[in-house]
């Protein structure tokens, strides 16, 4: 039971690749940390994981199965991968309450109203959140408190695998550590987590397992890794300007 | 003796929405001085950018705000932020008083240039500055006045949004957490700009979650919990020496310090009983669990249990 994938290479440009022959696993009921300089393809990777970012070449699989297109997902297979993303506010409709966000995924599936209040309360308090919030707008609610909402959001669909793309860059140490321990007793309960950081002593202290990706780069590859930055200073000129 | 640039005394902030009234701000003292930085550190929620924006003069239409701010810089006569009228405060936001904005690729229009929007920053402003002066101030290629937001970095952005706050020589800086989302490396060049800032004669009030930058970054800090501050001192005495029980929880929830949930969830700030709201000094918070008043002891403040010993 894991969430794999296989020979993943993967670009944004065509004829260029970000990342070359790219393997990984994340079992069910464990974390695995990823981490690696700014600009070296985690988020990337992540997208693939989650089937946001199609593979140039390579395979993710699913417990074994093939992850299919997100156009095509439906049913059970949809709520297999939730993702959680660095900033919230980009990550959810500012016109929605919260209560209506992290309803989404069961209201996408057709979970009955009175039903989908209930989850929606206990999923809720489980990551922190009273009910006066829910009913504010995400102008309303700090950026922790929104990312609280979008974890309930990601774990109202009982997902089996979840990729957090670093979730608590804009969170501070004692949201941080709740919302993690929230994650540790789910991956506890068999969910599988890939946790992309660079905070490493976060990773440390929170992954069962720690990977740079550096390192999973096929040694006879250098050209990918010739595209780091050199200097630390500025490493946003080489990886962000498009 | 340092000067005191902003001094808030008793700043309370209310909120209504449709849930009920949030007492998103209660009874904060303050006081930012020249050439400090000043650091405030707290949960998410528990009230800093609503600080932040009463500072700046940019809270929702329908809040309320009671005590006072005074900024005094110079030998200009002091002027009370509360209640301040807004063609009061075209006069002063950017002028004397600028915010660093928390996720500054989204403050900036997306269809201008960095240069463009700058330039008619400087403008408005009448500053003495020009683009590239400013843009070598924070350290970015003259190039980048030719950049659109969207092809900047989350690094550059940050450091655009310095450039625009120093265009009109602020007496004060608000640096609403400047450096979430960016790498270590990005995150020590952001605030090695706001010390320089700070050399150069501005008070800085720096709303931060990096615990970690504190120490070489910030003279002084405040701990804030559920909408009040719950202790305040130099920079090294109050991570040393914690002498609030929420600052020891914000402190064990570092990663190397075992990753520790706080006790409670962050209480609910809306509506809060008619007792609650009628006793100034009242915690909101289980931690302290009766009424509370803030002891000051020399440079030290922490909010202690009324009557309980020192």
């Amino acid at each position: 039971m894991s969430l794999r994938a296989h020979n993943i290479t993967v670009g944004h440009t065509p004829g260029y690749s970000l990342l070359t022959d790219i393997d990984l696993t994340i079992p069910a009921g464990s974390v695995v940390g990823l981490t690696g300089p700014s600009g070296s393809g985690k988020t990337t990777l992540a997208r693939v994981l989650a089937g946001l970012h199609l593979p140039s070449a390579g395979a993710v699989t699913v417990d074994g199965e093939p992850l299919t297109p997100p156009s095509r997902l439906r049913g059970r297979r949809q709520r297999s991968i939730a993702m959680l993303f660095p900033s919230p506010r980009q990550a959810t409709s500012p016109r929605w309450t919260l209560e209506r966000i992290i309803a989404e995924p069961l209201a996408v599936t057709g979970t009955p109203a009175d039903q989908r209040a209930r989850t929606v309360h206990t999923t809720a308090l489980r990551v922190g959140l009273t009910a006066d919030l829910l009913q504010r707008q995400p102008h309303q609610v700090s950026d922790g408190q929104l990312q609280r909402a979008c974890l309930a959001r990601a774990l109202i669909q009982r997902p089996r695998y979840l990729i957090c793309d670093e979730m608590t860059a804009m969170l501070d140490p004692a949201t941080t550590a709740a919302l993690v321990h929230v994650l540790i007793e789910e991956a506890d309960a068999a969910l599988g987590i890939l946790a992309v950081s660079h905070d490493h002593q976060l990773l440390h202290a929170w992954a069962d397992t720690v990977i740079d990706l550096p390192e999973l780069v096929p040694r006879a590859d250098s050209r990918s890794r010739c595209e780091y930055p050199a200097s630390p200073a500025l490493p946003a000129q080489s990886t962000h300007w498009r | 003796m340092t000067t005191a640039l902003v001094e808030a005394r008793g700043l309370t902030v209310r909120i209504p929405t449709r849930a009920g009234t949030v007492h998103a701000v209660s009874d904060i003292d303050l006081r930012l001085d020249a050439g400090h930085v000043h650091a405030l550190v707290g949960e998410s929620g528990c009230g800093k950018s609503i600080i932040a924006a009463t500072l700046c003069g940019l809270l929702p239409a329908t809040a309320t705000a009671t005590g006072t701010v005074t900024l005094s810089d110079g030998d200009a006569v002091p002027t009370e932020l509360v209640g301040t009228r807004e063609n009061q405060w075209r006069r002063l936001r950017g002028r004397r008083i600028a915010l660093v904005p928390q996720s500054a690729a989204t403050f900036l229009t997306p269809v201008r240039t960095v240069g463009d929007q700058l330039t008619e920053t400087l403008r408005h402003l009448r500053s003495r500055h020009t683009v590239t002066s400013l843009l070598i101030r924070v350290g970015l290629p003259d190039a980048v006045a030719a950049l659109y937001p969207h092809q900047l970095s989350g690094g550059m952005a940050q450091r655009a949004a310095i450039a625009f706050a120093l265009a009109g020589d602020p007496a004060v800086i608000v640096a609403d957490e400047p450096t979430s989302n960016l790498d270590p490396q990005l995150t020590s060049h952001v605030l090695d700009l706001l010390d320089d800032c700070a050399h150069t004669g501005a008070a800085v009030l720096l709303i931060t979650h990096d615990l970690a930058a504190l120490p070489t970054h910030a003279d002084r800090l405040s701990v804030m919990h559920s909408g009040r501050i719950v202790e305040t001192g130099s920079t090294t005495a109050v991570l040393d020496d914690p002498g609030h029980p929420y600052t020891r929880a914000l402190l064990a929830a570092l990663p190397e310090h075992g990753l520790s949930p706080p006790p409670e969830m962050p209480p609910e700030l809306t509506s809060l009983p008619h007792y609650r709201v009628t006793h100034a000094n009242c915690p909101v918070s289980l931690l302290s669990g009766a009424p509370t008043s803030l002891d000051y002891r020399g440079g030290r403040v922490i909010r202690r249990l009324i009557g309980a010993p020192r």
